[in-house]
């Protein structure tokens, strides 16, 4: 083969000589690329960012000045120090809903058939949209945090603890949102996935310790609320952020992350490939 | 190796309870262009998504590029590039950042991947769209991003599917220089087409598909032999001249013996055995005083195609796949 330089036109798809070299860590390399096209997309339409940054805000005012007196004995301030924890793991999982709807319409415009036709690991593209979310989700613990300080929300512990209970509560919202992609690919419609998705997180979310102590529902809620993975976060969250002992609720968050991983990466990835 | 790209045989695919494929073969040697011609609904698109490794075919066995599609996709998906209405481009992204992103994906160093698509851009025209969301671009445009989206990991064997369909006649002709480009750089283009005028511009190879099965499989010269060549249609300016137009085409000499076929629209299309005819045609209309609306010559519709291959119209809802 020569190395004659001829016009665009005659060489613009001859082949070159000679495999590229296959880099390492190729697939996280792929979900990376594939999460950069998330985030640009997200910056055509900041609507996107509705869920993780007005409806924190407008959830704390509301919760803390509508039921803040009465539930905080009197107190707003102490009702915002024990709701603020709580809804952030209420809010983070319900933000995990839309990748859902997004990946749905995604696949329904075509682009993941051009995906399909590439030599890449079939689960990046699902992994790449996730990753995207982790910005989602930190802007949202941001925004939750950051306006709970301006309404007088303070820490009881330290800053570190206060980013490990941020941490902990993205991790879990990665994981959850495998149950949103899965839900994603087994429906028709991106409506039909935030039916379906509310329908599970809104009882998740609300039958848990967020916004009240379990101690003062019925036995049957209580057994329910108690093992439910939401309050697990909202334990562990509340103990790195106002002190007391977390080990243990911070034990069955990770045992959840990893049992959402596990039941719903597979179930996602083979719904995905099904899906024609 | 074997000097076919594309090796289909027995290729059956149902969906729910239509079958798309009934036992399709489908071969295309290497470096030239094989046409898959039918209507909406033939399995076309059904054929090209199994060869590309987006379907499993129920039954049968493909290779492309000497990679069996069911045992090698990988393989496959290393060699081959898609285009058509299903594999599309993000709308939300710039024509720099879609090829860019495949670029990375193909493993491409960034800079390359820049290079490269940099490169695509401006042989089809598109460097000053480069910047645009793709959802801001006209349909030609967009086609052409489409295509050179499949062109970035500059892949041996490229699908087009219905890469002119909707594209005015100026498009669509640079839309054939471009396959003929394809073809002299070394790929093989595997097409599938609702037009016989543009197999029979670009294809090496034509296959008729008709509810997910095999019709004709010849080359264009071939196909044109059974199916007739040129068709020569005529519309009287005057209605009422119909009559007479009709009693003058049959009289032509070299129109095969065939009465002259009438549609709804008041035009006569009768078969012809070349322009040669057309000076005599002209001639008798002017003596005859008809004056014409509309007189073209051109090769058979698909509709024609499928009357003479089938007795019945590519679109007759009474045809059942048999």
């Amino acid at each position: 083969m020569t190395a004659l330089t001829t016009t665009a036109a005659t060489t613009a798809n001859a082949p070159v000589p000679g495999p590229a070299a296959r880099p390492r860590f190729r697939s996280l390399r792929h979900a990376l690329v594939l999460a950069k096209r998330n985030l640009i997309k997200i910056t055509r339409t900041p609507e996107q960012l509705i869920d993780v940054t007005l409806q924190p805000i407008i959830f704390l005012l509301l919760f803390v000045y509508v039921f803040g007196g009465a539930l905080g004995h009197g107190s707003q301030h102490t009702y915002l120090e024990y709701l603020l924890p709580g809804l952030l793991g209420q809010t983070i999982a319900m933000s995990s809903i839309s990748i859902g709807q997004n990946m749905n319409s995604d696949i329904a415009k075509g682009v993941f058939d051009r995906f399909r036709s590439l030599p890449i690991a079939r689960s990046v593209p699902l992994v790449g949209a996730v990753f995207a979310e982790f910005f989602r989700y930190l802007l949202l613990c941001v925004i939750m945090v950051g306006f709970g300080y301006v309404m007088g929300f303070r820490i009881a512990t330290n800053p570190l603890a206060l980013l490990a209970s941020i941490g902990i509560a993205i991790c879990f919202a990665l994981a959850f949102a495998w149950v949103s992609v899965w839900v994603g690919m087994v429906v028709r419609s991106p409506g039909a996935v935030q039916g379906v998705m509310f329908l599970l997180v809104l009882p998740l979310s609300f039958g848990s310790n967020t916004f009240v102590q379990t101690s003062t529902m019925p036995g049957w809620l209580q057994a329910f609320v108690n093992v439910n993975p939401i309050s697990h976060l909202v334990s562990a969250v509340r103990g790195l952020m106002l002190g007391g002992p977390v080990a243990t609720q911070v034990g069955w968050t990770f045992a959840w992350i990893a049992g959402l991983l596990v039941v719903f990466f597979p179930l996602a990835l083979r719904a995905y490939i099904r899906r024609t | 190796m074997t000097d076919l790209a594309i090796e289909a045989t027995g290729l059956t695919k149902s969906f729910a309870d239509t079958k798309a494929l009934a036992g399709v073969d489908l071969s295309a040697r290497r470096g030239t262009v094989h046409a898959v011609l039918g209507p909406n609904g033939a399995g076309k698109t059904t054929a090209i998504r199994i060869l590309a490794t987006l379907l499993r075919p129920d039954t049968g066995t493909a290779r492309v590029n000497g990679f069996d599609v069911l045992r090698q996709p990988e393989k496959v998906r290393e060699s081959v590039g898609l285009t058509g209405q299903f594999a599309s481009v993000d709308e939300d992204l710039t024509g720099t950042q879609n090829l860019v992103m495949i670029g990375q994906l193909l493993d491409l160093p960034p800079k390359q991947a820049r290079a490269r698509a940099a490169e695509l851009l401006e042989w089809f025209d598109l460097t000053g769209a480069a910047g645009k969301m793709a959802k801001n671009y006209s349909g030609g445009m967009r086609r052409r991003l489409d295509l050179a989206a499949s062109l970035v990991g500059r892949p041996s064997v490229i699908f087009l599917d219905e890469p002119t369909t909707g594209l005015d006649p100026a498009k669509r002709e640079d839309m054939w220089d471009v396959v003929r480009s394809l073809i002299s750089d070394g790929s093989t283009v595997l097409l599938t087409t609702q037009y016989l005028e543009e197999a029979d511009a670009l294809a090496d190879e034509i296959t008729v598909f008709n509810h997910g099965k095999v019709i004709a499989h010849d080359t264009p010269h071939g196909l044109k032999r059974v199916v007739g060549g040129q068709r020569l249609t005529v519309r009287p300016a005057d209605p009422a001249r119909h009559d007479d137009l009709r009693r003058i085409l049959a009289e032509i000499d070299g129109l095969g013996g065939r009465a002259p076929a009438a549609d709804g629209r008041g035009t006569l299309t009768v078969q012809v055995d070349g322009d040669d005819v057309l000076p005599d045609v002209v001639a008798r209309l002017r003596a005859a005083g008809i004056g014409v609306d509309e007189f073209s010559l051109h090769l058979p519709s698909l509709d024609e195609v499928f009357f003479t291959l089938t007795g019945t119209r590519s679109h007759d809802p009474e045809e059942v796949a048999a």
